[in-house]
């Protein structure tokens, strides 16, 4: 069993922006430990000599000219937003009180 | 009359229409019609867009009348997995956290299904962003298999498959990170290929992992989804990882098909333990026909395919983890507000708490995990070495075989919510379809008959290397001549008749 803790997984939770309940969090340590059991069994072929893929079928220097494309105006690049002042996106606070 | 129109394939309804004996309108209504009738028991759609598909339909008509120089796929109706963004349809990607939404903007493949004039039917049902094999785990409800209403059409493109499967649509568009094309094929009794990596536009395809992700056809025969394939492919400066290649027509290597002197390589590591005798059963059935068409058969071996999933679910939740980022709160989508306020990051968290499904959640934290300070070299940086290896076995079996196959799965379709609670015997139906997507290249799934065992439909993969998508076409529609011949009709006609649950019939709209 991978050592995976509930600590662990309150920290990843917050790394990635999800609000967990106590219960999504001991459910998820215990899947993420068997599921780690089985895929770590990378760790064994991949030996030093063995170049890394990123990317299937690499491409370089893909670039385009640097002119103005089509572009979405303002009013469409809002319309799906939850909320917004006509030419911004809204939020609430950046910063908390403590900071 | 008009729902003899939804037997047809694209291509025959493409030449009634041609010889205007047939409407867009007409074709388009009797599509309407069957979805009406049979999704209450299917649920292959999230979106049906009837209003807009009948007056896209209307236009071509008019433009036919007119004389226009139209496509030779004009009119015909098809549909789109909601993993596509679509101007005027809601896009979700099966998510609570995208509801509703409208994008501002369509897909490249959609730029190009509406300029060669196929009619747009809706947006089909699917695993929440493609993460799954049953699309159970869809924010909306599973679909349904034909075949069996109890049981999983496969995932993550189950509604594209079913639609099809289902007589909803001629076709449709799917995408296929580990199978999300193919399995769904082989479950029913569809025909569903991956394209080459970069052998069509992913602009405008809400990405899983983009290292991984292509957009591909899924239809009832090999020729549509030829035909499928020959709009959506090509070039686009708006992907960048779009190849530049000039690709060869794909329906004429369906029309070409033949296996006379095919080396068609066998992959060792992909059948025996774990396939079902009646998957196997069918497999080499396949292979005694393309054989006894002059095919070559020989074995070859993958060795590091036993790692292939090992390494699939480390690179797609990594991926994802950073892909699925954009869900933020601001600018599109789901909003929450945590109770007495608080910081955009709580209300981010807030959101995504309330709005991503226990799947999509589970691989967000695998994801952040393997891609954590500390792990990444373990984990991450691993399964990238593996994917060399994989790469390196198919080059080694290709330099001895035209294609490869495989079964498409170790089993036919399971029953609904048999394995929802066991995440990683979910992720091994993947094993037979996830080496193509880490190597890059292109694989289709064709039927191949019914498991002995239950009746259910089984499917037949085969490989090729990266670029040569129309060895596939050919191999897959000379078996499917062979086999329907053997048969003396097509495999989808055995389907159970649904017009049954016709009082079932839901309204316009998410269901």
């Amino acid at each position: 069993m991978s050592e995976i803790t509930q600590e662990q997984v309150t920290h990843l939770a917050n790394l990635a922006r999800i609000a967990l309940t106590p219960e999504e969090i001991v459910s998820l340590t215990s899947e993420l430990g068997s599921i780690m059991d089985h895929v770590a069994t990378v760790t064994e072929v991949a030996t030093p000599d063995v170049p890394a893929t990123s990317h299937p079928i690499p491409l370089q220097n893909v670039f385009r000219d640097d002119v103005v494309g089509q572009t979405l105006t303002a009013e469409e690049a809002l319309a799906g937003a939850p909320d917004h002042d006509g030419s911004r996106f809204r939020v609430t606070a950046i910063l908390g009180e403590e900071q | 009359m008009t729902s003899d129109l939804t037997r047809l394939t694209a291509d025959a309804l493409a030449a009634k229409l041609a010889s205007k004996e047939v409407s867009s309108v007409e074709a388009t209504q009797a599509h309407l019609d069957r979805i009406a009738a049979v999704e209450g028991a299917v649920h292959a759609f999230l979106h049906v867009a009837s209003d807009s598909a009948l007056a896209e339909a209307a236009d071509i008509d008019r433009r036919r009348a007119a004389g226009e120089q139209l496509h030779p796929l004009a009119g015909v109706p098809i549909a789109i997995k909601d993993v596509i963004v679509t101007k005027g349809m809601p896009t979700t990607s099966g998510s609570k956290i995208l509801e509703g939404w409208v994008p501002p903007y369509d897909a490249t493949v959609m730029t190009k299904l509406r300029a060669a004039g196929l009619v747009s039917l809706g947006k089909t049902n699917m695993d929440e962003f493609a993460m799954g094999s049953s699309t159970e785990h869809s924010a909306y409800g599973p679909t349904h298999n034909p075949w069996d209403l109890e049981r999983i059409p496969g995932g993550s493109g189950g509604g594209s498959a079913a639609a099809v499967a289902a007589f909803e649509a001629p076709f449709a568009l799917g995408s296929d990170t580990g199978g999300s094309i193919r399995q769904p094929a082989h479950v029913t009794g569809t025909v569903g290929l991956k394209p080459t990596y970069g052998g069509v536009s992913r602009y405008g395809a809400i990405a899983l992992a983009s290292s991984l992700d292509q957009i591909g056809p899924v239809s009832r025969t090999v020729l549509d989804s030829a035909l499928l394939h020959d709009v959506i492919g090509g070039h686009d400066p708006r992907d960048s990882t779009s190849l530049t290649d000039v690709w060869p027509s794909f329906a004429e290597a369906v029309r070409n098909a033949d296996v006379a002197g095919l080396r068609i390589g066998v992959i060792k590591e992909l059948q025996g333990d774990g396939f079902q005798p009646g998957v196997m059963e069918r497999f080499r059935e396949a292979l005694a026909l393309l054989e006894g068409a002059g095919a070559i058969i020989t074995e070859v071996e993958l060795p590091s395919v036993e790692h292939a999933i090992a390494a699939y679910y480390l690179i797609m939740p990594a991926e994802a983890s950073s892909n699925l980022a954009k869900f933020d709160s601001v600018r599109f989508g789901l909003r929450v507000n945590p109770k007495g306020g608080g910081t955009v990051e709580d209300v981010m968290s807030a959101t995504r708490e309330q709005g991503f499904g226990a799947e999509t959640k589970r691989r967000i934290i695998l994801g952040t995990y393997a891609l954590s300070a500390g792990y990444y070299d373990a984990y991450y940086g691993s399964a990238q070495k593996v994917r060399t290896l994989v790469q390196r076995d198919f080059a080694a079996a290709f330099a001895n075989a035209d294609v490869l196959v495989s079964p498409t799965a170790p089993t036919t379709a399971f029953k609904l919510g048999e394995k929802t609670g066991d995440p990683l015997s979910m992720y091994l139906n993947d094993i037979a379809t996830i080496p193509a997507n880490l190597a890059g290249i292109p694989g289709i799934s064709v039927p191949a008959g019914l498991a002995a065992e239950d009746g259910l439909p089984v499917g037949i993969q085969f490989l090729a290397p990266a670029r040569e998508d129309a060895r596939l076409y050919g191999v897959a529609a000379a078996l499917e001549a062979l086999l329907e011949q053997k048969w003396g009709h097509t495999l989808l006609s055995q389907a159970p008749d649904l017009s049954f649950s016709e009082m079932n019939a839901t309204d316009e709209g998410a269901v």
